[in-house]
């Protein structure tokens, strides 16, 4: 093992070269930033690279095994962190204008997490603004090109993290999802892509933009380091009041343990244009996983038609509320046409946010304002109840759910851009996980014919991460 | 449902935003269309179902009290550091009151 070929690497690989000698921790992460920083401009996946923290964290880790010490499930893998998840000391965009020359005072829990595990964080990725969008192009610093089809979109919101991995820039890295923004570039890049369960993760951190509905997630090159990853930023926090008390179990246990006689649940309202080369790959995914003993149920999911416009409602409400501290007091950008306060907060806001962060906003606000509250927002709330209870249902019946991450796979760079409600509909099969809070993830099922690569999503039941990474991984290894 | 320019100025000032005249003409478009796809939620019954606002979880009632330990918090220097315009350890603003 060498670091040759940075692109390859994965945790194991990275931990076996700093065990055997191969190359130190801090040899890796001189390397990976000259890597990384050298092959950005292919696809502009990283916003800022963390070179001093990136260097202390694997001295650190060279320390510890110097020690003797155990260097930690992560020890001295190249990490990257979307651009929404803050970092003490580094700047912190969320691809936005605003937040330009923002410096955080403290360390989001999952980066505390995952330096203590003995990650290197090499780098915070591009991004669709304050994460809404689903190509990156919504991003103020340019948008993400795919690094299998340049003139591609990477998918989004965590376009960046995506395109990261599937480069080879990063082992690991992480993203958020809101309401497909892990699977959804996962699938457009060929990588795995996780949201775990609402709450799974400490959102203390992550810059707010729906939070009923946010989530951190991991995005990975293969699904043992997706779940290794998870294990070590998952569990309870006191800094996260929503952040759950289940007990996280060792989510790379259940690898390999065989998925016969496991019911797998295929929801009609899902395979709705069987013709599409996206659904040809998936009908291959499940005969594998058919192949593999597992039983498929067709099983529907009535609610589904209506979860695009419950989530545009609850998302853009909350977003709406979560962006007014944007204001001009106390993050970095000011206008300076504001000479008295109402002016300034108009005008900063006006000069700061781009168009669909704009739009969104409208809307929550719109959705939240006197006489449309109960139409609109309490509305989408029971709607939403419903979708839960759909899958509660469903669970009852089934181990699993498997359907396509996106309709189809990824679209050219402007293809959608003036055209809001039908970027909106490219997150109709992965919406519907968030709005319930259950795991889900995109696992790689090949590519088209013009080698565009098209994701799997597995949804699981509340806290069972691990049957899901169990299909998961099945699935990879037989494919 | 179609939502008019005045309605648009409306919110953008609920929502502090001052929009220029082609933003208002574009969002007075944009939104009309989310709001006609939105309005499909009407088909929906859902008399007798109780809005989700969250997801929660099984927990003891009284699972998120910590043990009420000082613990030192942000300090003064580092709440401001990102402010555009700060003095005295305040935030500072344009003037509030017009005489």
């Amino acid at each position: 093992m060498s670091i040759d070929s940075i692109a390859g690497l994965t945790i194991d690989s990275v931990r076996e070269g700093l065990r055997s000698r191969a190359f130190s921790a801090t040899e890796l992460a001189q390397e990976a930033l000259r890597f990384a920083e050298a092959e950005n401009p292919k696809t502009n996946a990283y916003l800022t690279f963390s070179y001093e923290r990136a260097l202390q964290a694997a001295r650190r880790v060279d320390a510890k095994i110097a020690a003797g010490e155990d260097p930690g499930p992560l020890a001295g893998a190249p990490v990257a962190v979307k651009d929404v998840i803050i970092t003490k000391g580094v700047r912190t965009t969320a691809g936005s204008r605003l937040l330009e020359r923002y410096i955080p005072p403290y360390d989001a829990t999952a980066v505390t997490r995952l330096e203590a595990a003995g990650g290197v964080i090499i780098g915070k990725t591009n991004c669709d603004e304050f994460a809404m969008g689903s190509s990156n192009e919504n991003s103020a610093y340019g948008p993400v090109r795919n690094p299998l089809a340049p003139d591609r979109v990477p998918g989004g919101s965590s376009g960046g993290s995506a395109a990261a991995v599937a480069q080879g820039t990063a082992v690991v890295s992480l993203g958020s999802d809101t309401g497909g923004s892990v699977r959804q570039p996962a699938s457009f890049c060929g990588v795995v892509g996780v949201t775990p369960t609402y709450g799974r993760v400490s959102r203390y951190g992550l810059i707010a933009f729906a939070s009923s509905l946010d989530h951190i997630g991991p995005i990975a090159r293969n699904v043992k380091d997706a779940a290794l990853l998870l294990g070590v930023i998952a569990g309870r926090d006191p800094n996260d009041a929503t952040s759950a008390f289940a007990p996280v179990p060792d989510f790379t246990a259940a690898l390999g343990g065989g998925v016969k006689g496991l019911r797998i649940g295929l929801p009609r309202e899902y395979f709705k244009d069987p013709e599409s080369e996206t659904a040809g790959l998936i009908a291959k995914a499940l005969e594998t996983l058919r192949a593999l003993g597992c039983e498929l149920v067709e099983i529907s999911l009535p609610t589904t038609e209506y979860a695009i416009a419950a989530y545009y409602i609850i998302a853009t409400a909350e977003a709406s509320s979560n962006l007014a501290r944007y204001d001009g007091v106390r993050y970095t950008m000011r206008s300076r046409r504001a000479d008295t306060l109402a002016d300034m907060y108009r005008r900063t806001r006006d000069e700061g946010f781009g168009a669909e962060c704009k739009r969104r906003i409208m809307l929550g606000t719109y959705v939240l304002s006197a006489g449309y509250y109960e139409a609109y927002y309490l509305k989408a709330q029971k709607v939403r109840n419903l979708i839960s209870q759909d899958f509660a249902r469903a669970f009852e019946q089934v181990d699993a759910i498997v359907t396509p991450v996106s309709p189809f796979p990824a679209f050219r760079i402007g293809e959608k851009v003036d055209d809001p409600m039908a970027m909106y509909l490219s997150d109709i099969y992965t919406i519907t996980g968030d709005l319930a809070g259950i795991p889900c993830m995109s696992v790689p099922a090949g590519t088209t014919s013009e080698g565009l690569p098209v994701g799997m999503q597995i949804l699981a039941k509340h806290f069972d991460e691990a049957t899901m990474f169990r299909i998961a991984h099945a699935y990879e290894q037989a494919r | 449902m179609n939502i008019t320019e005045q309605q648009v100025r409306y919110v953008a000032d609920l929502a502090n935003l001052e929009l220029t005249e082609d933003e208002i003409r574009r969002f007075t478009h944009d939104l009309s269309d989310i709001l006609r796809h939105i309005d499909k939620l009407s088909e929906l019954d859902t008399s007798g179902v109780e809005p989700m606002a969250q997801v929660l979880f099984e927990a003891d009632e009284t699972a998120t009290l910590r043990p009420d330990r000082e613990a030192p918090p942000l300090s003064n220097q580092e709440a401001l550091a990102n402010a555009p315009l700060s003095g005295q350890g305040y935030f500072k603003v344009p003037k509030v009151i017009e005489r």
